[in-house]
């Protein structure tokens, strides 16, 4: 069993969980992510990691509550504990294995969407501690719905904020900021990394293609065992089979064919949505 | 003197019922069943059967104790060489091995060495009569990566030797492919598997789930760290195989390991639990062995049209005949020297159907088995809307990646002797890791093998 330390509720049904795992806390490196979970009867969930602190032996998660699964998690308090928390699975990002000089000497440009801010977030700490110096691009619908923008601040050289509706920061979707920011302001960057919707994703990488811009993307593929068993979260890239959780998470955006992903990923909605029923039916009986 | 009787038949669950249900199909031998079979073994001086048996159970003696009544005598003869007797005999392929060599077989029909092993397991499982002896501990940790059946037997040998036996799992619950590939139908989870991992607790071995070793630690940790002498890699099968033709990656396409995982282990059929599966109305499953035969007769029990395509014709399935013949007496369609070459789907991306060609047999290949050649002219379609792929397993490229020294050979197995020795000292290997996908038995006879081996090991360290 593994015990939530500490719960925040982040943004609408969006919540922050902080968990007690020193084995995966030891291991984790940015661009990994864990199985979660919550009890007997529920899935395996694959969740990008938000953050680690080894001391502690504590693994921060988030998650937005949107299938039966994640909305159990969230129902959790402080002290409860979930069944299951395996990893770190995947491979951690590329720049963890570069040399601190190549490290130091490339420009990133981080893009992140909705929830896909908090994986975001462990990558640019983890270059800013390595003397790099990122831009980020936070986009989401509204104000309201922005998460993480403190944290992210303290370690970004320079943070931008896209909103679709303009409540806050750049009014716009974040491929336009993309554009403002290279075309009006001059900005240079040798690699682009993009973690959100795959929509979003697959719009960035568009975008980032008009400049030869090497983009990355963390795909969040369904999965069952996420070790390398079951074959469920096999992405086309390139023309070629890959198991996004052991070749992944992530890949050459440019290579990556997004219409299939997001067709795959929709493979179980119609009895997900049943199952989400069943945990919202209220009984009348009595 | 042997009894000369016809083979005592065996109680099974009607086809027509189960085919619905998830409740075993075999109710095995009761004890009066089993002692009138057991009589029916001519108890030979050189008894084939032990030889033809991949851990060598003493056959013959086991079953003179089966059929004199005294099931604990023989539950220990069968303790000395096998720990999973429940398990083996529901899944072994027996008539290619200790009854494909019984004498009585030759005119009439060998003795059901199977379902008696299985009888004594499950009289010792229910009386509580497996033996826990075990010598003093010895002060050595042993670290076993994976809870299948090559690692269970491993570790039990090492626990009765007196190591500190500690068994790392990477999925939530323990027993590997026993849990998640085989069905329930064939072998229950908590009246049998979950039992027989319960003996390896009472001999002292630990057990820790949820920790994939190659991310979450990793074997240098494990033996620099953690202070383990030795490690046992029983890391299993690996990944699924697809065909490589077009429309592969249509949804509704899925791998028998992930149809087969989200039933057994994830129990999708039981309402209670979260866990989705797509059946359609009509499965079509590619491949002719276990892995095949457990994934049609899933779908059949979820409620499809269930039909098997392959490539080869009847007498080369390579699953265990029983399984063929109870899929066939459950209505699965067996659609032999077909092979399927495109899968067709509609404008959604959703699966409508096979596209196959008819096969017939030519010149027997390196495995000996007749290899088929296409027919020329002989496309057609087969409509479905769930395909599912059960050709094998290539290995996992997790435990090679991150253990340097860790040979592997060409199709990426890792390299071990015949005791189970890698090129790493202090590693041992054994199952389907190292051999690519085999059976429960040969798995359970690696990890006895290499239990010996880091015994001698660690005692000449």
């Amino acid at each position: 069993m593994f015990r939530i330390v500490e719960k925040t509720l982040l943004a609408e049904n969006i919540y922050k969980l902080q968990i007690e795992a020193p084995r995966v806390a030891n291991s984790a490196l940015p661009g990994q992510f864990v199985i979660v979970r919550v009890d007997e009867q529920g899935e395996r969930v694959p969740l990008t990691i938000a953050d680690f602190d080894k001391e502690a032996g504590t693994v921060t998660i988030v998650i937005q509550t949107i299938g039966a699964s994640t909305k159990k998690l969230c129902a959790l308090n402080e002290g409860d504990s979930i069944a299951d928390f395996a990893g770190p699975l995947g491979n951690p990002s590329e720049f963890v294995e570069m040399s601190a000089e190549d490290v130091k000497s490339r420009r990133y440009l981080f893009v992140a969407g909705g929830v896909g801010t908090a994986p975001v977030y462990p990558q640019v700490k983890w270059l800013y501690e390595h003397g790099a110096e990122v831009d980020v691009i936070i986009g989401a619908k509204t104000s309201s719905m922005l998460i993480y923008t403190d944290e992210m601040s303290k370690v970004a050289k320079n943070l931008y904020v896209a909103t679709d509706d303009g409540s806050y920061g750049f009014k716009g979707m974040v491929t336009a900021k993309i554009k403002d920011l290279i075309e009006n302001e001059g900005k240079h960057y040798d690699e682009c990394v993009a973690i959100g919707p795959m929509i979003m994703m697959k719009f960035v990488t568009l975008t980032t293609r008009e400049y030869s811009l090497p983009t990355t993307v963390s795909l969040n593929a369904l999965m069952v065992d996420g070790t390398g068993m079951c074959g469920a979260c096999r992405v086309s890239v390139g023309g070629k089979i890959y198991f996004t959780c052991v070749d992944g998470p992530e890949f050459d955006g440019h290579q990556v064919d997004f219409d299939e992903a997001m067709r795959r990923q929709s493979m179980y909605r119609q009895q997900e949505s049943v199952a989400n029923e069943k945990h919202n039916h209220k009984c009348n009986c009595f | 003197m042997a009894n000369k009787i016809p083979r005592v038949s065996v109680r099974e669950q009607d086809a027509q019922m189960r085919a619905t249900n998830f409740e075993e199909v075999c109710y095995g031998y009761n004890s009066e069943e089993a002692q009138l079979e057991a009589s029916r073994c001519l108890n030979c001086k050189n008894p084939r059967c032990v030889a033809a048996c991949p851990v060598n159970i003493n056959i013959p003696a086991f079953i003179s104790h089966v059929m004199s009544g005294d099931f604990k005598a023989a539950s220990d003869v069968i303790s000395e060489d096998s720990s999973l007797p429940s398990i083996c005999g529901r899944v072994c392929p027996q008539e290619t091995q200790c009854e494909g060599s019984c004498i009585l077989g030759i005119k009439g029909e060998p003795v059901a060495i199977g379902k008696l092993e299985r009888f004594v397991g499950d009289w010792s499982l229910e009386n509580d009569a497996k033996s826990v002896a075990k010598a003093a501990a010895n002060g050595h940790k042993i670290a076993v990566i994976g809870s299948g059946p090559a690692g269970l037997a491993c570790a039990s040998d090492l626990a009765k030797m007196g190591y500190e036996v500690t068994v790392f799992e990477a999925l939530h619950k323990l027993g590997g492919v026993l849990v998640y590939g085989i069905p329930e139908f064939r072998l229950p989870k908590e009246k049998i598997v979950a039992r027989e991992i319960e003996t390896l607790r009472k001999l002292g071995v630990k057990f820790e789930t949820d920790v994939v070793v190659g991310r979450t630690i990793t074997i240098d940790s494990l033996m620099d760290d953690e202070g383990f002498d030795a490690v046992f890699i029983g890391s299993g099968a690996g990944l699924p195989r697809f065909m490589g033709i077009e429309g592969e990656n249509l949804n509704g396409v899925v791998s028998a390991n992930e149809f087969l995982t989200r039933a057994n282990l994830m129990r999708a059929y039981d309402a209670e639990y979260d866990t989705p599966i797509y059946v359609g109305k009509r499965v079509v499953v590619v491949g002719g062995g276990n892995v095949a035969m457990d994934a049609v007769r899933t779908a059949k029990r979820l409620g499809a049209d269930a039909t098997i395509v392959y490539r080869r014709s009847e007498a080369e399935l390579p699953a265990r005949r029983e399984e063929v013949h109870h899929a066939k007496e459950e209505g699965i369609e067996f659609r032999m020297l077909t092979n399927p070459t495109a899968v067709l789907g509609d404008d959604k991306g959703w699966v409508t159907g096979l596209n196959c060609v008819e096969m017939e047999l030519g010149e027997p290949d390196d495995s000996g088995r007749r290899s088929p050649v296409e027919k020329a002219g002989s496309d057609f379609v087969v409509e479905c809307d769930v395909v599912i792929m059960a050709l094998g397993t290539s290995p996992n490229p997790l435990l090679k990646r991150t253990t340097a020294g860790l040979e592997t050979n060409r199709r990426g197995c890792i390299v071990a002797d015949e005791w189970g020795a890698t090129s790493r000292e202090g590693v041992f290997a054994g199952g389907d890791a190292v051999t690519g996908a085999a059976t429960v038995i040969l798995a359970m006879g690696a990890g006895r093998k290499a239990a010996k081996a880091i015994d001698n090991y660690v005692k000449n360290k």
